[in-house]
């Protein structure tokens, strides 16, 4: 990615995010954070990560946040515009992101010895997979084939933890089910 | 000349082409043939009287060409129009609700592959603006954001009538979307890919999709096929229809019920925007429905090789790809005007208990097909 572009939607994803927080109105703070989750999907893109880049849209903003805006709508929160920020909410939100700065830079700092290996060409890459895949083709055309890569790890070295994240999530959406209907009864 | 020049140069070329001089004029004109059409439909005459206004400039006579330049004075009238800002609007929402609408739909016509390829000064340039491999995927994440735009015209509206628009729409999307990609995950089975140019060539040298007569299509799997894959096409087809509020799932903006739905408090060119968001938005969905079941730009019968010799070979392959496109607007706009208005409660009965369920067995039955054959 040519690092004009990389500063231009690190700047959309950073004034986004800064915006969620200093908006008054709920429904502006939660549009600023859809706009912050589209500078993060075009920086996933930059780095090759199309399937990433597309499922942070796909998920975040075309899914869990329309949900967000739709509830913050129906409810109508005109009490949340004229309250002012509480002392221990500010310190917390000033503390919490320092340390993780911190810890950043603690974990940039000792990354100079990964930056000695040489990286793989896309070429010699393809003799890793098996001459029939299409991931042994998109290599060999010097394409990184991002989508066939992430489902293979995902399905063979971690299929398991998928299967479990998989009966979690359903167990989650049937105890939501029958949470919600026992009132009704 | 510097490759890194080419592409930058060709890509702004293409994005001008494509949008402006390709689909612009189809939406305009998907709105004339929309009223010739219903007209047809309904035994009326249409809007037969636009030509070029020459008594205007002191001639005798117009040139009357059949309403042809209709959607021109349309979008005339909209653009000199007085733009009305009502009093109890959300000014700011207001104002990007249309362009929320619009851009997204414009958005996705980038990974639609137009035609194979043509050579323009010894540089073989593919008639795609960007190549990239998770094609439809990308269709969905980008056509989601769309619903910001009529979620947010109806909530900014203050009207009970456009916030119920709204929120119908919404619902809708959502429940549509599932559908949506669950239909076309038994196409990307038979692919094994998701790049939208490879799998229109594959489909040129193996048959389309739903028509295998040539190349390596008529074995007995891609027959056995034909059952699940047309299934899928029924899905993702009666879904786009939701998906872009048309008839007849287009109770966002029913008019016996909600005045004009989302768009009520809008006028002159803020509305158009909606109009053409809508439209751009048919228009992808019938090129996604055209590139995945029936073979893309592909002209068929095995002749897509020979014209891809050719130097300006791509461009024959754009006009079958428009043709297809075309052809199913015209379907589209055949339906509005055939099929009553659903209920609410049965669209979204529909959506959830009948098409939400037919997509995920319909996975398995692939799967199990092409188990089985192999």
């Amino acid at each position: 990615m040519p690092s004009p572009l990389f500063y231009i939607f690190a700047a959309i994803m950073l004034i986004g995010g800064t915006m969620v927080v200093f908006m008054r109105n709920p429904v502006s703070s939660a549009l600023s954070m859809v706009l912050s989750f589209l500078g993060l999907a075009a920086l996933f893109v930059g780095l090759d990560a199309y399937l990433i880049g597309i499922l942070q849209i796909l998920v975040y903003a075309g899914a869990i946040m329309v949900l967000f805006i739709f509830i913050i709508m129906l409810l109508d929160l005109k009490a949340e515009e004229n309250t002012s920020f509480r002392p221990a909410a500010l310190a917390a939100g000033i503390v919490i992101p320092l340390m993780l700065v911190f810890q950043l830079t603690g974990v940039i700092n000792n990354q100079d010895s990964l930056r000695d290996i040489p990286a793989l060409e896309l070429e010699q890459a393809a003799t890793n997979f098996d001459k029939n895949t299409m991931i042994h083709k998109r290599l060999k055309d010097g394409r990184l084939p991002d989508t066939h890569l992430l489902g293979k790890k995902l399905y063979t070295d971690y299929n398991f933890p998928l299967q479990m994240v998989a009966v979690l999530l359903l167990v989650a959406t049937i105890g939501c089910v029958s949470l919600s209907r026992k009132n009704s009864k | 000349m510097d490759p890194f020049l080419v592409l930058v140069i060709s890509t702004a070329v293409k994005i001008f082409i494509f949008t402006f001089v390709l689909i612009l004029p189809i939406i305009a004109y998907s709105t004339y043939a929309e009223r010739r059409v219903s007209s047809i439909i309904q035994d009326r005459v249409g809007p037969n009287r636009v030509g070029i206004p020459l008594t205007l400039f002191g001639f005798k006579k117009d040139i009357p060409l059949s309403g042809l330049l209709q959607p021109l004075a349309d979008g005339l009238k909209n653009l000199l129009k007085e733009d009305l800002v009502p009093d109890h609007v959300r000014k700011f929402f207001f104002t990007i609700a249309p362009a929320l609408t619009a851009v997204p739909a414009f958005l996705t016509l980038c990974v639609i592959p137009f035609g194979s390829q043509i050579t323009v000064f010894g540089e073989s340039i593919k008639l795609v603006i960007a190549d990239i491999d998770a094609g439809p995927l990308f269709v969905f994440a980008i056509a989601s954001l769309s619903v910001y735009g009529i979620t947010f015209a109806g909530w900014a509206s203050n009207n009970k009538y456009s916030f119920l628009g709204g929120v119908r729409s919404c619902a809708q999307m959502i429940s549509y979307e599932i559908a949506l990609g669950l239909s076309v995950i038994p196409v990307l089975m038979v692919f094994g890919q998701l790049n939208l140019s490879d799998i229109v060539q594959h489909q040129a040298d193996n048959g389309w999709l739903l028509l295998p007569l040539w190349g390596e299509g008529l074995t007995t799997e891609r027959i056995l096929l034909l059952i699940p894959l047309f299934i899928s096409f029924v899905v993702f087809t009666t879904s786009i229809f939701a998906e872009t509020n048309r008839m007849p799932f287009d109770l966002p903006e029913c008019e016996t019920e909600l005045v004009g739905g989302y768009h009520t408090e809008y006028s002159s060119m803020k509305f158009a925007l909606f109009f053409l968001g809508e439209y751009a938005a048919m228009i992808v969905g019938s090129a996604l429905i055209v590139t995945l079941f029936f073979g893309g730009w592909s002209v068929g019968f095995g002749l897509d090789a020979a014209i891809s010799e050719m130097t300006f070979g791509g461009l024959i392959h754009l006009g079958a790809f428009l043709a297809k496109v075309i052809g199913f607007v015209i379907f589209f706009i055949w339906v509005r005007w055939t099929v009553p208005r659903f209920r609410y409660d049965q669209l979204m009965k529909l959506g959830w208990v009948v098409f939400f369920e037919l997509a995920l067995v319909n996975i398995f039955l692939t799967a199990g097909i092409m188990m089985l054959v192999n």
